[in-house]
């Protein structure tokens, strides 16, 4: 039940429900979609954006929190370990416990490497771990991985580095096995065929779906198997800063005790960085979909080392984050919901938009509607759009909600609404990295050899915007891409002399370039604690 | 102003706004959290807490995440508790109740006490999924236990010692490697991949100039 303040602009709602749900909203043209992108998309907002001043991407732009972090001090100086007694020795060394890092591990192992996890949290707090929607991959017989790749480098505004997005889709079908191989239970029909439905941006139906839990299906099952396999897993331990060798070559990390604080020294042949996306950065005062760990901290890492990033500048906003009540605020109400027939209504009860278009439009046109047409419901705690979620039980009947989105309807009850009957508020939250560190087909990065990337930390697979369903999909691709070549090379590699002489170099750029920052990074963990008391 | 409700972390004292959820309200005492939180979103299980609001004879059990705060609330965080986690070779274990008595026979002394249902997070029927594993019905098994975040909260009321989250994780495995049916379209896909059957579409892809490209997505034709 809402609030008294809220009745007035929900009896508009209902009175308009009837007229809504008959309406078929237009689809904007080409050339509206640019201009409101151009106006009203977060990406778009110039004076949000800094130019790097320093680093392997000095001069490009990107957002101003990540700015600051990336050109910020080590949390260390090289005199704060002993790296001639590390701690621990492997070949192959992952950073991050997510769907990417549990995947390239279970893949370093079968080349018969000796590999190790580090992770910030326990293994598997992690996005990988939210996933609801589902993971893409072109394997009915309508389809294929040719289809696939026209939809994603479309989807993607033709920016995805080809040599990356074509191992994307031809290796999705041996994803999808891989996994159902590990025992993950993909929703199937009595015979066997996957059932499958369109995402945003999709020509075939091709996502694969367990559940509304697809993404912890998946991650629940690697962990298992990491376990199983008695891979060494260093829970609640972040990377805080690579190690080179003296020829530059990546070969080990500093690591820090999350609770005491410790540091200590892993020495490896090969590093993987699989640390996942950067929700918790809160660019532009964003809400996020992210879990706790999401602090970009892997392409710090990258990037000071001399790593290369690419279209960091990309961010995805999800168009419908929970905006009331606060409890919830920035959590995700998923695609689903409007694929299901509920439409986007104003505070007057006018719909504004047609419900299904892409990620970044309709964020851009619930932020114009909230902004220059002042049509968005205050919330308290800011603005949002109402999602008219009774008009999926009016159009697909009543139970429908309880059948198709179970998940959702519960978040909801928790705080006294129901989502059958009252619609929710929504406003675009900050949800998915497009753009990381920049890598061959091998995993590997392109400028500092032998350190690897997978997940969410990579960028350049999707271009500069994901579909839904093609990350699941990245991160087991590329994780056991990143965990095959690894292992590989490992083989051959002896580590040289190690070395932490790239902080002091990184810190002297600073000092020429006259930076001013009292910042340390990389963030570990956003602080929510009470400031001012 | 907001209200206000006091709260007892650990047994001190806070009072905190009452809208907040237990997560929120430990941060708003002060607390920068590290164990105990995960996704933030009920999805993770990280985050296990039990609590007994004064005068309430009843310990109840929630994720902090999902969880309003309430007055007098008596809240201890459970962010780890010793679950067995027995290891296995998937590709070579049995696939019906033998496997159970193998790894987990602590389930067979299970006492009937209903503790696990009562206190599940998920609101999940622990119980019943553990008597389908005694069978060695997986498949039950793994449905009724498929929204289990694994948080722990059941096998720390158990009387029997059962790693409930565990058990069930077993059972959904071999649930999807084995039993479930498989998957022909899967197969015959990876077969056509692997002999090489689109590699001529995708390599005619990788060279087309961006505007071949822009023609042939903006022309797709869309399965309805
Ligand atoms: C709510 C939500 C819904 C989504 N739905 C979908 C969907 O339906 N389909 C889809 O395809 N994609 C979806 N995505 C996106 C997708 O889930 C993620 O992009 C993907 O899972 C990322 O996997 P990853 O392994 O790269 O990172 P993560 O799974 O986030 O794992 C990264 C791990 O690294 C650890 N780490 C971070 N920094 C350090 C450090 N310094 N040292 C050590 N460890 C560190 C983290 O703690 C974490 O455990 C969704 C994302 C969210 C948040
Ligand atoms: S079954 Fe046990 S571990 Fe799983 S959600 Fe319920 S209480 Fe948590
Ligand atoms: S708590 Fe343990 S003993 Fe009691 S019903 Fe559940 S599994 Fe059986
Ligand atoms: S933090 Fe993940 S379930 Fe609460």
């Amino acid at each position: 039940m809402y609030s008294e303040k809220f009745q007035k602009s929900i009896a508009l709602v209902e009175a308009a429900r009837e007229k809504n749900i008959a309406l078929e909203p237009d689809r904007m043209t080409a050339k509206q979609k640019e201009d409101l992108l151009a106006a009203f998309h977060p990406d778009y907002k110039k004076d949000e954006f800094r130019e790097l001043k320093i680093g392997p991407n000095a001069g490009e732009k990107v957002p101003t929190e990540l700015a600051e972090i990336l050109q910020a001090h080590s949390r260390i100086t090289a005199d704060c370990v002993d790296l001639e007694s590390p701690d621990y020795e492997t070949d192959v060394l992952i950073i991050g416990g997510g769907g990417a890092g549990t995947s390239a591990a279970i893949e370093a192992d079968n080349a018969g490497a000796k590999v190790m996890i580090v992770t910030k949290l326990r293994m598997g707090d992690a996005n990988t771990m939210m996933a609801e929607g589902g993971i893409q991959a072109a394997d009915k017989p309508n389809d294929s991985p040719a289809i696939h790749f026209v939809d994603a480098f479309g989807g993607g505004h033709f920016a995805a580095k080809r040599e990356l997005l074509s191992q994307l889709v031809c290796n999705a079908p041996g994803a999808i096995q891989w996994l159902s191989n590990l025992g993950v239970e993909f929703d199937k029909t009595e015979d066997g065929t996957m059932v499958t439905t369109h995402g945003g941006g999709t020509s075939r139906k091709r996502m694969h779906a367990a559940k509304d839990y697809s993404g912890a299906e998946i991650m629940r099952t690697l962990r298992d198997e990491v376990l199983n396999r008695n891979i060494p897993v260093v829970d609640f331990t972040a990377a805080i800063e690579l190690i080179l060798d003296e020829d530059g070559k990546a070969c080990g990390a500093v690591l820090m005790n999350m609770e005491t604080k410790e540091l200590m020294v892993a020495k490896a042949k090969t590093v993987i960085i699989a640390t996942g996306g950067a929700g918790r950065m809160h660019y532009q005062g964003f809400p996020t979909s992210n879990h706790y760990g999401a602090t970009a901290d892997g392409l710090v890492l990258g990037y000071r080392a001399g790593a290369k990033l690419l279209y960091a500048e990309t961010l995805q906003y999800h168009p419908t984050g929970v905006a009331y009540p606060e409890q919830i605020f920035g959590a995700l109400v998923t695609e689903k919901v409007r694929s299901l027939g509920a439409k986007l209504v104003n505070v007057n009860g006018d719909v504004f938009m047609h419900p299904l278009e892409t990620r970044d439009v309709s964020a851009a046109s619930i932020i114009r509607e909230c902004s220059e047409r002042g049509n968005g419901v205050d919330t308290g705690d800011g603005l949002g759009v109402w999602l008219d979620t009774p008009m999926i039980e009016a159009i697909g009947g009543e139970g429908t909600i309880m059948k198709r989105i179970p998940a959702m309807w519960r978040m909801f009850e928790k705080y006294g609404i129901d989502i059958r009957k009252e619609p929710i508020l929504v406003y675009p939250t900050l949800h998915y990295q497009n753009g990381g560190l920049d890598i061959n087909a091998d995993c590997m990065t392109t400028n500092v050899e032998n350190l690897y990337v997978a997940g969410e930390a990579v960028g350049g697979i999707h271009g500069k915007n994901r579909l839904m369903g093609n990350s699941l999909l990245d991160i087991i691709v590329f994780g056991r891409i990143a965990g095959q070549s690894a292992g590989a090379k490992c083989k051959e590699v002896t580590v040289g002399k190690m070395t932490l002489d790239h902080i002091a170099k990184f810190e002297s750029e600073i000092e020429k370039a006259g930076i001013e920052t009292q910042k340390v990074s990389p963030m570990l963990l956003p602080d929510y604690t009470r400031k001012n008391k | 102003m907001e209200k206000m409700v006091n709260i007892f972390l650990f047994g001190k004292k806070y009072e905190v706004p009452e809208n907040l959820t237990i997560m929120t309200a430990m941060e708003y005492a002060g607390y920068q959290l590290v164990r105990g939180c995960g996704c933030r979103n009920g999805f993770c299980g990280a985050c296990a807490t039990i609590y007994r609001i004064k005068g309430d004879k009843e310990l109840k059990a929630c994720l902090a995440c999902q969880t309003k705060v309430e007055d007098n609330m008596y809240i201890a965080t459970l962010p780890f508790f010793p679950l067995v986690k027995e290891g296995y070779d998937i590709e070579n274990i049995p696939t019906n109740e033998s496997v159970m008595m193998q790894l987990y026979p602590e389930i067979y002394a299970c006492i009937g006490c209903n503790a696990c249902t009562k206190s599940c997070t998920q609101g999940l029927n622990v119980m019943q999924y553990i008597a389908y594993a005694q069978r060695g019905d997986f498949e039950k098994c793994a449905e009724e236990s498929f929204d289990c975040v694994m948080c722990g909260v059941c096998s720390s009321r158990c009387p029997a010692g059962i790693s409930h989250p565990q058990v069930a994780m077993l059972a959904r495995r071999i649930n999807g490697k084995y039993l479930a049916p498989g998957c022909g379209h899967l197969e015959d896909r990876v077969k056509e991949i692997n002999n090489g059957d689109f590699k001529e579409l995708i390599e005619a892809l990788m060279e087309k100039p961006i505007e071949e490209m822009k023609e042939l997505y903006n022309n797709r034709d869309i399965e309805k």
